[in-house]
């Protein structure tokens, strides 16, 4: 199965804004994806309870991964969310 | 349609001015029932789902409703956890081993819950919104009322058994039109919080909570009226004139004074320069507290700093009275330079003038930082020091303050013995400033955050005015002022009493001048004293409040 390996980068790690944004761009995949911290258990990454509790702060590694058509795609859009700080960009609209 | 019924309840009117609208109710957390035997689980998973997703919506709604982004963004990061897929799985497998909905969600949302919490750090402080949700979707399971503020997505009465300061965080005064509540007194945070926002609201009102959901009401801040059941149309009427009544009240202007033209000055409270409101309604500052200028400090503020921000409000106010309070501090409002030690009794202990005994330096380097300002700016400011309790403390005060040019110096009287002493006092003094929050606080021997006491604490309590009648005398005898600086003053009936007790000035922050002058401008000193020959001679707070609301309606 793909998986692409990244380091959380927003400042406030993937808590509030950053996890609301990520959780966010992989419902709107519809590609199923997983996410865990080290070798820890995978947990679905479009579900914000699953993502807050991998407690992945910054700079903490985290892997994705994805089945299917186009999750090669998916996998390479997402890694680059989380590569970026999210924090520090603007909230849409405001 | 058939006129609905009208109840007329009676409660504490402590915020004044009339509103009316449709009322809802600040409900509580659902308590869980016992758990139900599900016989139809398709039915009862369809429910529970309904519950979360109606959680959802309604935070969603909710966080559309917010202008700040910030606050914007907590609220759709809740309704995200609301609407989780993972959440919804828990619920479904639970209702599915057979337990009922509520049950289901209550369990379900304590196991994401634990989760979080495990997380550590900042993700486990995400497990209150857990909590939120739950009370929430187990509300909507139950049928029962959404727990927190209402959010009927327009102008609202709010009802509630009593507002807790974490209730009213988000209440937005554009949206509460008048609060009412069936426990609290005069001084409890509805109180305060309404005066503060300006908002009309009625304590002590029982049956408010009974009133049905969505019910059209009128709210009367002023004579503790509220009529539940009226009419659309009639809320339309009472809105429409109780803005006629705001305008008016906001287009009068001028000194104050009673309507055969006795003066009484109105002045403001304040913490810095920021407090003063552009095209301010006031004749001065009667309270000018310096604290904020020693707060959060580890050093003292230079002479410099000091300098500056006595100098800011000295400037707003080029030709007007601005009376300047001199650090109060204690074990009570404690501030790290200071180093005071730990006290068991705080309210009773070193602070205020108290403070000087132990560290004189301190008040020294600040009446030195205000007798330049003064100087800079070309003003007159006037002095006076918090908890003054002897004339002999007083006698000190004078004598720093003046050997370096102040002219003006007052003391506060907040401490019985201060008030039975008033006229030896003003030997010493130019002025007094009765500060009504800590002289009920002493007198009554009740402490002031004390919810349980608050009716001890009701600034129309007889025995007090006695006191505020004894120090206005002393003033008169004297031919000094003495003013009042307390929530008191802000009471636009109490206010009539006052002056009729021969108060000379009333300070309260600057929403509270509008009310209060208009208060004066319709009753002449005769009719003030007559108000304060009521009061004193009153029983309790409740009757000197009627007897005083008599007279003036008559």
């Amino acid at each position: 199965m793909p998986e692409r390996t990244v380091t959380v980068a927003s400042r406030s790690g993937l808590h509030a804004r950053p996890a609301k944004i990520f959780v966010q761009a992989v419902a709107r995949q519809g590609t199923a994806v997983r996410i865990r911290v080290g070798d820890g258990k995978p947990v679905p990454a479009n579900s914000m309870l699953a993502v807050l509790s991998l407690g992945a702060g910054h700079g903490t590694e985290v892997t994705l991964d994805a089945d299917g058509p186009g999750a090669e795609e998916v996998l390479d859009s997402l890694a680059d969310l989380l590569s970026r700080d999210l924090d520090a960009e603007e909230v849409p609209g405001a | 349609m058939p006129e609905p019924a009208l109840d007329v309840l009676r409660g504490l009117g402590i915020s004044p001015g009339r509103a009316a609208g449709r009322l809802y109710k600040m409900a509580g957390p659902p308590l869980l029932p016992a758990p139900a035997p599900v016989a139809d689980t398709g039915a009862e998973t369809a429910l529970a789902v309904r519950g979360l997703e109606s959680a959802a919506g309604e935070l969603t709604a909710r966080a559309e409703g917010v202008a700040d982004p910030a606050a914007r963004e907590i609220l759709e990061a809740q309704a995200m956890i609301a609407a989780d897929p993972l959440l919804r799985e828990s619920v479904e497998q639970r209702v599915a081993a057979g337990s009922d909905a509520a049950h289901a969600i209550d369990a379900a949302c304590a196991e994401h819950r634990e989760a979080l919490l495990a997380a550590g750090g900042y993700f486990a402080e995400r497990a209150s919104d857990l909590d939120d949700i739950k009370n929430r979707a187990v509300a909507a399971v139950l049928g029962l009322p959404m727990p927190g503020l209402p959010s009927p997505g327009h102008p609202f009465v709010l009802a509630a058994d009593d507002l807790a300061p974490a209730d009213t965080v988000n209440l937005d005064p554009g949206v509460v039109l008048a609060l009412v509540t069936e426990k609290g007194g005069p001084t409890s945070h509805t109180a305060i919080l309404a005066r503060a926002l300006g908002i009309p609201a009625v304590v002590a009102c029982p049956g408010a909570l009974s009133i049905a959901e969505g019910t059209w009401s009128s709210v009367d801040g002023g004579t503790g009226e509220v009529h539940a059941g009226i009419d659309e149309r009639t809320a339309a009427e009472v809105e429409r004139s109780a803005r006629a009544d705001r305008d008016r009240l906001a287009t009068a202007t001028g000194p104050g004074r009673t309507a055969d033209g006795h003066p009484v000055k109105l002045l403001l409270n304040i913490g810095s320069v920021a407090d003063i409101p552009a095209g301010s309604p006031g004749e001065g500052v009667g309270l000018f507290r310096s604290e904020f200028l020693f707060l959060d400090r580890r050093t003292a503020p230079t002479h410099q700093e000091q300098t500056g921000a006595y100098e800011a409000v000295l400037r707003a106010f080029p030709e007007a009275t601005v009376v300047v309070r001199t650090l109060d501090a204690g074990t009570d409002k404690p501030l790290p330079f200071l180093g005071l030690p730990e006290e068991l009794n705080p309210a009773l202990g070193v602070r205020g003038l108290r403070v000087s005994r132990r560290s004189p330096e301190v008040l020294d380097a600040q009446l030195d930082a205000l007798a330049e300002a003064a100087r800079v700016s070309g003003t007159s400011p006037w002095v006076m020091a918090p908890m003054v309790t002897t004339p002999g403390e007083a006698a000190d005060f004078a004598r720093r303050a003046r050997a370096r040019g102040l002219a003006d110096v007052g003391v506060m009287v907040e401490v019985p013995a201060a008030a039975l002493h008033a006229h030896r006092l003003l030997d010493e003094v130019d002025f007094l400033s009765i500060g009504t929050n800590d002289l009920s606080q002493y007198t009554f021997a009740s402490d002031r955050q004390h919810g349980e006491l608050a009716d001890l604490l009701d600034p129309w309590q007889p025995a007090l005015l006695q006191l505020i009648a004894q120090c206005a005398e002393a003033g008169r005898a004297a031919g000094k002022p003495v003013g009042v600086c307390g929530e008191a003053a802000a009471d636009p009936l109490l206010a009539t009493v006052l002056v009729g007790l021969g108060v000379t000035s009333l300070s309260m922050s600057a929403r509270s001048v509008p009310a209060v002058r208009d208060s004066l401008a319709r009753h002449t000193l005769d009719q003030c004293r007559e108000h304060a020959r009521l009061a004193l001679a009153a029983a309790d707070p409740d009757g000197a409040r009627t007897a005083v609301r008599e007279a003036a309606a008559a």
